[in-house]
């Protein structure tokens, strides 16, 4: 099988052209304002390059930053409402209680609370109140709102209360976009409503998008079926992400810590991304990220939903390297884009950290006569410093004292000199690109997050029928039923309640289906 | 001494929260949920003064609330907002008394806020102290109770509506035990009231001033990382606590033992500690510190975590291999460490028969 994997960044659009395991050619175009241009750009340079024509591309997987930006710039946005069911509960903190403002007016603020939700044991708060739904749906069309997110207390143990009031809804505004809470988050009312507000207020963005895909494919020649990648490094079909793009944010640095773990050919390792600006620190557990066990926030908003783990620092092959009274300091400023006009070894006025590698003789950059006349003592101290700054990267992403390989990527990786903090480095092939590596290999992935009482079941019981339920998801999300396999279990006990409740985790992954 | 009262505004919140959270010595639960509704609070015009215990009148009563239930289901279902409000008018009743102020039990973690909010809703002072001067897990490990306070009547809330009152239980004991089953049947997430108390009572056997220490904690914390500062320096000079360790956690290993969450962390000394080892024992809260063996800090005096870098309180649930960390320990208020307190809150009544209680104060001359 043929596949294109396009990462598109901030800076650069990576595409990289696949034949099952073996990279056939990875080049990098600039991204541009409109994404699309970018992407023909990267998608026809990387064809050239691996001397094909489009027409033999089975599957393209693309890697976006467009909606998280959407969100952190506050545009594109639908007006939207939120719909909460667990009345008399949770009247105390009404949804978005907790964004910025600004977020919170540019989506209308338009918040609602009704009867319904669950207890922690799966009985009810309260009943369903038709009547009360059909108030609200009234009041939704009065004020023109395209898009609706439900979320209900424990909705993640029990899913009738939301996917009941989505029906009556749909009835009373059958052209209205619907997000429901269970589908995205996990246990965290707030976080989870939170993701699922965003996800709604990006569903007209969403359909946008995924044509501008499909025709920037078109355009290129490209009758392939295309994915998007999600933030646990699996994929979703173009319909499924026009529904879900909430899904895509921090996909970027997924898909290079699993680009990371193709190339190098480890499954578990610190994966350390240094671009231009900044270096993205994550772990690799069984050949995916780990995923972060805390609130992750996205323009201002917590959400809970399935982040990788990551852990951002200032030091990139742009960094100001600047020595002072109290010794030298490396970063966070960065010549970013302009490194190659600025820095000293490309003839420019800045001392950056590619200027320290390049005087300790370390790469072949630029102009090695321009940083001939640095004070070596300057040198070996900015390389400790950035040793240093890379060691306490890796020690926060460490869950254990077990000795780690960690893989460098990305274009800053020139700055790692041997090993990290005592640990093995890995450099391997095509590491530039690792991001479009990750988005082209990506597979598909069902997963199930539940309480379960084991006074009626046991516990092999729970996790059977947790497995079951991930596994039906993962197939109509387009996974191949042969190739599914159990990647993460998970049962922790609940303090403070009886009838032994359990919280069950269960994540399976498998192979693209494209027949 | 006399001190003025004072109102809880908005610009407050995060050091109180910070503050709470590093006096609830790794547990009391987070008071994010609880931050958030002290400020709609605030923001649609209720106010919060709290006044010092020296303020009470000895004839007047004064109520005592706080959250009881799951922390799972402290996150999901959000409280309704008047469950202790609900609790407090059921022991009013049933004791046929008013309060005229409301104290927490328990200053460190959530249960910090929840008479805050509690005292905004009735109209009444909140009082500055508690039962605990930390955070405890269960309800008789405060002073009001240890020192003999009749439990007789309590009461509990949900957020349907339904108020349970405990009209006459023979001991605290019975009271921890009918509140938590009740708990469980309202969903694991409750409001929970306990027998107004004399104000002559709570004068002499509350932790005094602890609202002001979680304000001024938290205060010291976001000054000093405002000023770059280092904040665990300039927390124990403003505090005169006693640095016990810096380290690396080098592990953790956590378990759920009759309800509890029951573990260990082991931690790898740098700077002045370096080539020590330490261990700390936990039982929600951090119990005993361990160094290179030997008990060096206490339960109850009190065991807290910081970030090395940032000062930030770290849980007993938020510890994870790596973290680099500051151990600091203050101790426990006297009525904490009498011989009675002692057979509630010392490190026999959490299971280390072997281990006595030397406070603190003591082992540093």
């Amino acid at each position: 099988m043929i596949r294109i994997g396009i990462d598109v960044g901030g800076t650069n659009t990576d595409a990289v052209v696949m034949d099952g395991t073996q990279v056939l050619a990875g080049v990098k175009a600039a991204t541009t304002a409109d994404v699309m241009t970018g992407v023909v750009e990267a998608l026809a340079q990387a064809l050239a390059a691996a001397r094909l024509a489009p027409g033999a591309i089975d599957a393209v997987m693309i890697g976006t930053t467009h909606f998280t930006n959407a969100v952190v710039q506050r545009r594109d946005l639908a007006p939207t409402a939120a719909v909460r069911l667990g009345l008399p509960a949770t009247a105390s903190l009404p949804p978005m209680v907790d964004w910025p403002d600004d977020l919170k007016a540019a989506i209308g603020g338009h918040a609602y609370l009704a009867h319904g939700g669950h207890e922690f044991d799966g009985r009810e708060i309260s009943a369903l109140d038709e009547q009360e739904l059909l108030a609200i749906a009234d009041d939704i069309r009065a004020k023109n709102i395209r898009a609706v997110a439900i979320s209900s207390v424990f909705s993640p143990v029990n899913t009738e209360c939301e996917t009941r009031a989505r029906d009556i809804l749909k009835k009373a505004l059958p052209d209205v976009h619907f997000t429901l809470s269970s589908d995205i988050g996990r246990i965290g009312l707030l976080e989870r409503e939170n993701a699922a507000i965003m996800n709604a207020c990006l569903c007209d963005l969403a359909k946008l998008v995924v044509d501008a895909f499909r025709n920037a494919l078109d355009a290129a020649g490209v009758k392939a079926r295309f994915y998007l990648t999600q933030n646990d490094g699996t994929l979703m079909d173009a319909a499924y992400a026009e529904n879900f793009p909430v899904l895509t944010f921090a996909s970027g640095p997924t898909n290079s810590i699993r680009g990371a773990a193709f190339l190098s050919g480890v499954s578990d390792a610190i994966v350390v991304d240094i671009g231009g600006t900044t270096s993205d620190v994550g772990a690799l557990h069984k050949g995916f990220p780990r995923p972060a066990t805390v609130a992750v926030e996205v323009g201002g908003v917590r959400t809970n939903f399935r982040m990788p783990d990551v852990f951002s620092f200032g030091l990139g092959g742009g960094s100001l390297v600047v020595d002072g009274p109290k010794g030298v300091s490396v970063g966070p400023r960065s010549v970013g884009y302009k490194l190659v006009s600025e820095a000293l070894v490309f003839g420019g006025q800045t001392l950056t950290t590619s200027d320290i590698v390049a005087a300790a003789g370390r790469a072949e950059i630029g102009d090695p006569g321009k940083v001939a006349g640095l004070d070596p003592d300057l040198i070996a101290r900015a390389e400790a410093r950035i040793a240093q700054m890379l060691e306490a990267g890796v020690e926060r992403s460490r869950l254990s004292a077990e000795p780690l390989p960690v893989i460098v990527v990305g274009g800053g990786s020139i700055l790692v000199k041997g090993a990290i903090g005592g640990l093995e480095v890995l450099k391997p092939n095509h590491f530039a690109v690792a991001n479009a590596v990750g988005a082209a290999i990506a597979q598909v992935s069902g997963e199930i997050d539940r309480v379960y009482s084991l006074a009626s079941m046991s516990r092999a019981e729970a996790i059977k029928d947790a497995t079951d339920k991930a596994t039906a998801i993962a197939v109509s999300a387009g996974a191949r039923a042969g190739t599914i396999e159990v990647v993460d279990v998970e049962d922790v006990p609940l303090a403070y309640l009886p009838g032994n409740a359990t919280r069950v985790h269960v994540k399976v992954v498998g192979d693209l289906d494209v027949a | 001494m006399s001190r003025e009262g004072f109102p809880v505004v908005e610009a407050d919140l995060l050091a109180l929260s910070l503050g709470a959270a590093l006096l609830g010595t790794g547990g009391g639960g987070n008071p994010y949920i609880g931050m958030l509704r002290l400020r709609e609070l605030l923001r649609r015009g209720a106010t919060v003064e709290v006044i010092p215990l020296e303020a009470l009148d000895d004839d007047a009563f004064v109520g005592s609330v706080g959250g009881i239930g799951a922390p799972v289901v402290g996150v999901e279902k959000i409280k309704q907002g008047d469950e202790c409000l609900r609790a407090l008018r059921g022991v009013e009743e049933a004791s046929g008394v008013q309060c005229a102020a409301i104290i927490s039990a328990e200053i460190g973690g959530s249960n910090s806020i929840e008479p805050m909010l509690t005292a905004a809703r009735a109209g009444l002072p909140v009082v500055d102290g508690d039962g605990m001067g930390r955070a405890f897990p269960e309800v008789q490990m405060s002073t009001f109770f240890i020192y003999g306070l009749d439990p007789s009547p309590g009461a509990i809330a949900d957020d349907k509506g339904n108020v349970v009152v405990f009209k006459h239980v023979i001991d605290m004991f019975w009271l921890e035990r009918f509140a938590r089953r009740t708990a469980v049947e309202m969903g694991a997430g409750a409001g929970f009231a306990t027998t107004p108390m004399p104000g002559a009572y709570v004068k002499k056997f509350a932790v005094p001033n602890t609202l002001t220490q979680a304000l001024d904690v938290g205060r010291v914390i976001l000054e000093a990382r405002a000023k770059h500062q280092d904040v665990v320096s300039r927390l124990i000079d403003a505090t005169g606590a006693t640095l016990l360790f810096t380290g690396k956690v080098t592990g953790v290993r956590r378990e759920l033992r009759g309800g509890f969450a029951v573990g260990e962390a082991d931690i790898a000394g740098i700077d002045a500690h370096a080539g020590s080892n330490a261990r700390i024992a936990i039982q929600n809260e951090n119990l005993v510190l361990f160094v290179d063996g030997q008990p060096v800090a206490i339960v109850p005096d009190l065991i807290m975590n910081l970030h090395l870098e940032t000062g930030e309180p770290i849980t007993t649930e938020t510890l994870r291999y790596g973290q680099k960390i500051a151990t600091i320990g203050l101790p426990a208020h006297e009525l904490m460490t009498t011989p009675r307190a002692l057979e509630v809150v010392g490190p026999k009544a959490f299971g280390y028969p072997d281990i006595a209680f030397v406070p603190l104060s003591r082992q540093r001359s």
